[in-house]
């Protein structure tokens, strides 16, 4: 079902990165930008959504050689829209209803003439997540430490 | 042995219904939510998910609900769960150099770039018991916070990993970089010598008491290795995974996970310049001393590579990967309870008979005085 033949490599780039903002956004924010799509064509459920797990891999010293960390849930499912491009999700969690909505956006974005209002129903979420962000890295940066080195005394 | 047995079925369904009701304790009193449990007691959920190897922070939860609170059986329960569930893929490494860094100390440089933050720690609290959380008092004090450094670019600041900076100067080894494939424990079972992949994959999973207590034993001189903590960090890292169909990578969301690198003091060999040698340490969730002690037993377990001496317990890989799963030894340890009649009948057929052959065997005189 590769729907990626021959698609230029800045259209993977973007997909990528509109699927991190899928993959971080709740079921409610999903829910709403499929909403906004509405009415949509009837919609065939190529692979249902599917709970299942992906090894997490980490690095000797972050930079050497790969090593298996243990696992991570992951949700995942496929869907055409009729007469359409065919959308797909993979998602940490379970949760089918987030993981079926978030296929149905992926592949409304493929439609050249929807992407821009996928983008721009995704465009909360993504302000959401960086305001987010902000306030964490805020937190973080409050407990810098600086600490001194005190002198002996004569030894 | 263990023989199996029947019969008692109304006595374990019993047992199971006062179970239950034990667990939920007090009915006068509101149960705990899954949601309480993820949120407010998330270093167990941390731990169970480390070492039940299954990040899933509600999952974890519920785990712990349901086994009042043991962790070891949460952790059973996490594993057995995952074994119902397919495998999709194994994911891209993690690059811990493009963490959200929620915290991030060196114990051997006090000025790093991107500098030391503290973040949400025990470390310097008093260990003071606060009765102010016993009463379900006020909420906490909204924490302080402080304008970014300029060069925190797109959200993320610039924080190198500290053996990036002694790298420069070339007084520390680098991470072994073989390209290879690693090994995976739950696609094959242990097997010796494993390479190092293989054991961090186990140390991983590993139960942390195990862990801190050969780790402490390096320090106290089984197979002592120098150590200083280089850095530890914990944050989230995004996780990818590479679908076929597809053809890239998906951005799957964000895992939070806590890095050790640990730095050993390495008088050098034959082959070797004098030089600091590495421990690494990695776990789900703010597990540090997990990480940390995970770190302390990868560098020993390295003896052989680095030409030292075997001394310790630490450094013997059967015996660490053999006795590092909770889940295992746990398993082993409690069967003991169940019913070994059958065994111990035979046992005790054998004593009374060495019993009686040892009696017939004593000088008259002995038995006459017992008598």
């Amino acid at each position: 079902m590769s729907v990626e033949d021959g698609a230029p490599q800045g259209d993977q780039a973007l997909r990528q990165a509109m699927m991190a903002t899928l993959a971080r956004a709740t079921a409610e924010e999903l829910k709403a930008a499929v909403e906004r799509f509405k009415p949509l064509p009837p919609i065939h459920d190529l692979r249902p959504a599917e709970v299942g797990l992906a090894m997490v891999r980490g690095r000797i010293g972050g930079d050497g050689d790969a090593f298996n960390v243990g696992e991570a849930t992951v949700t995942r499912a496929a869907v055409r829209i009729e007469g359409g491009p065919t959308g797909v999700s993979y998602l940490l969690g379970r949760d089918p209803v987030r993981a079926r909505a978030a296929a149905i956006l992926d592949a409304l974005w493929q439609d050249a003439a929807l992407r821009g209002a996928v983008e721009e129903a995704l465009a909360g979420v993504r302000r959401r997540l960086v305001a987010e962000a902000l306030v964490a890295q805020e937190k973080t940066q409050a407990t810098k430490v600086n600490f001194f080195t005190m002198v002996r005394g004569e030894d | 042995m263990y023989v199996a047995v029947k019969g008692g079925e109304t006595a374990i369904r019993n047992a199971h219904a006062l179970l239950a009701e034990t667990r939920r304790g007090d009915p006068a009193v509101p149960e705990i939510g899954i949601d309480q449990i993820a949120g407010q007691l998330t270093l167990a959920v941390d731990r169970v998910m480390s070492e039940g190897s299954l990040y899933d922070r509600p999952l974890a939860a519920l785990a712990i609900k349901q086994a009042r609170g043991d962790l070891i059986e949460a952790i059973f329960l996490v594993r057995a769960f995952r074994t119902t569930l397919p495998r999709f893929g194994y994911c891209l490494p993690v690059d811990t150099a493009r963490m959200r860094v929620e915290r991030r100390i060196s114990a051997t440089y006090k000025d790093m770039p991107g500098g030391q933050v503290l973040g949400p720690t025990f470390d310097y609290t008093h260990r003071l018991l606060d009765p102010s959380l016993a009463g379900g008092g006020a909420a906490p004090a909204e924490p302080a916070r402080a304008p970014l450094p300029d060069d925190a670019g797109a959200g993320i600041a610039a924080m190198p990993r500290v053996t990036d900076i002694l790298d420069g100067e070339g007084l520390i080894e680098p991470a072994p970089a073989s390209g290879e494939d690693p090994r995976d424990l739950t696609r094959e079972p242990l097997s010796f010598p494993a390479d190092r992949p293989l054991r961090l994959q186990n140390l991983a999973r590993g139960d942390e008491g195990f862990l801190l207590a050969l780790g402490y034993s390096t320090q106290r001189g089984y197979a002592r290795t120098h150590p200083f903590v280089g850095e530890v960090r914990f944050g989230e890292v995004e996780v990818e995974l590479f679908v076929e169909e597809l053809g890239f990578a998906v951005p799957l969301g964000a895992v939070s996970v806590t890095e050790c690198q640990m730095v050993n003091q390495f008088k050098g060999s034959a082959e070797v310049p004098p030089q600091f040698t590495r421990g690494y340490g990695f776990a789900f969730g703010q597990s540090e001393r997990k990480a940390m002690s995970m770190a302390l037993v990868d560098r020993a377990l390295r003896f052989a590579e680095l030409g030292e001496e075997k001394s310790a317990p630490a450094q013997d890989e059967e015996f660490v990967l053999s006795h590092s799963d909770n889940v295992q030894a746990t398993g082993f340890v409690e069967h003991l309870k169940l019913p070994h009649y059958v065994d111990f009948q035979a046992e005790l057929e054998l004593v009374r008979r060495m019993r009686a052959e040892h009696g017939d065997a004593l000088p008259q005189t002995t038995q006459e005085a017992a008598e």
